[in-house]
């Protein structure tokens, strides 16, 4: 049954950003005592965690003066940061463009089209690095744009510093460990910052994509990428998510405790669970990044995990 | 003691196009001598002039980086499997 719980009102929905409920995830506990939780960060206003540092990065750069209304704000993304950009920048009137690989999945492109973005596509054979190199370029073409650039932005582990963590903190004062996917490193650069301030030996794991084979625009090593914000001192283990793995996490995720999340949730999840097998008592916090919502069209749920991973292949999930 | 190395597309220049290939060495640095000698070139892609891990080079041991394990003096025990990927942009995962 229901029991009333202090419910917020809020003046703006830029206001309802954070503040994520923490789940435990019963049947996903490897053993008596080690817990798992997850942090559902798809309950943000646009459904995933990006909200926390699109308006971050906006309200950073208003405090700097670098942005005024009606400005152009430009940003390479995969999605998510661009559809919560889009939100943020509709509410406080700056013109929003997303930078954009072409093979991510249908749902975003339209969410961002919704929100009132123009979208750049770029070559999807070149992933996120791609639609880097591409945004970097207009922004050097037109000054008058601005590009938060979230994979260089101090604001954006800042976000995770002042508030995911916190939240954290709060549901679960006793936690040991913390998972996460790896993608720009703010949720876990932030997140492990304010962590290990507060106790030294909570250990801090990414998750990263296994995205090697999908990014096959690559023509040598030297077009890698590592993110300007990430610091290696800050994690403790880095862990590679096998994405046949990922898939079936998020699937198991669904049809076990009912949480209906993206597929680098399953990919954290599967991490997560492989860190607490090798323990004995732990409270493990692991960060859902998006809902299934913006997956809907790749049939996850529904289809075998072979099938699905075979109609997966040539996407860009994270 | 031969270990299964996985190699990503962007390498699969010097391997003949083979995406999974065997090398022996109790050492990840001993595994990339040994590619070395069968597959010249690997080891200059992998390890700078200063023989450190190259910084948009990830290798793996058993799924996890080997950064934050022993680096290149990483052990290797019979059955492991090896890993190298490309470090590139993610974006979706935070």
């Amino acid at each position: 049954m229901l029991t009333p719980a202090r419910t917020q009102r809020f003046g703006s929905i830029l206001d309802a950003i954070g503040n994520t409920p923490l789940v435990e995830l019963k049947h996903f506990s490897p053993k008596e005592g080690v817990r798992i939780f997850a942090k559902l960060e798809g309950q943000n206003p646009t459904g995933s965690v990006k909200d926390r540092i699109a308006l971050a990065m906006v309200e950073q750069a208003e405090r700097d003066r670098l942005i005024s209304p009606g400005q152009v704000i430009i940003e390479p993304t995969s999605g998510n940061t661009g559809i919560s950009m889009a939100m943020v920048c509709k509410l406080k009137g700056y013109r929003f463009t997303a930078v954009m690989p072409a093979n991510v999945s249908g749902e975003r492109s339209e969410l961002l089209r919704a929100f009132g973005a123009e979208i750049v596509l770029t070559d999807g054979k070149k992933g996120s690095n791609g639609a880097i190199e591409v945004a970097q370029g207009l922004a050097a073409e037109h000054p008058d744009y601005y590009m938060p650039y979230q994979y260089g932005n101090p604001a954006n582990p800042q976000a995770h510093y002042d508030g995911t963590a916190p939240e954290i903190l709060d549901a679960v004062p006793d936690v040991t460990h913390f998972v996460a996917g790896l993608g720009t490193s703010g949720t876990l650069m932030g997140v492990s910052r304010r962590l290990k301030e507060h106790d030294e030996r909570i250990q801090v794991i990414a998750g990263e994509p296994d995205l090697g084979d999908l990014v096959q625009g690559l023509r040598n090593l030297d077009e890698g990428f590592v993110p300007p914000i990430f610091d290696q001192t800050l994690l403790d283990k880095k862990l590679d998510v096998r994405s046949d793995n990922g898939l079936r996490f998020t699937q198991e995720l669904l049809w076990r405790e009912g949480i209906f999340a993206g597929v680098s949730s399953g990919g954290a999840l599967s991490i997560a669970v492989k860190v607490g097998q090798a323990l004995d008592q732990a409270n493990i916090v692991v960060l859902f990044a998006d809902g299934g919502w913006k997956y809907l069209s790749t049939k996850l749920w529904t289809r075998g995990i072979d099938e699905a991973t075979e109609a997966l292949s040539d996407q860009l999930l994270w | 003691m031969s270990v299964d190395v996985r190699v990503p597309t962007v390498l699969r220049k010097h391997t003949d196009g083979e995406r999974v290939v065997k090398a022996e060495g109790s050492t990840v640095a001993a595994v990339i001598e040994d590619l070395e000698r069968v597959y010249p070139g690997l080891q200059g892609e992998l390890r700078g002039d200063d023989g450190a891990l190259r910084q948009f080079v990830n290798i793996y041991v058993n799924d996890e980086d080997i950064r934050y394990l022993n680096r290149l003096d990483t052990q290797i025990n019979p059955g492991d499997e090896l890993a190298i990927l490309p470090a590139v942009a993610g974006g979706g995962g935070g």
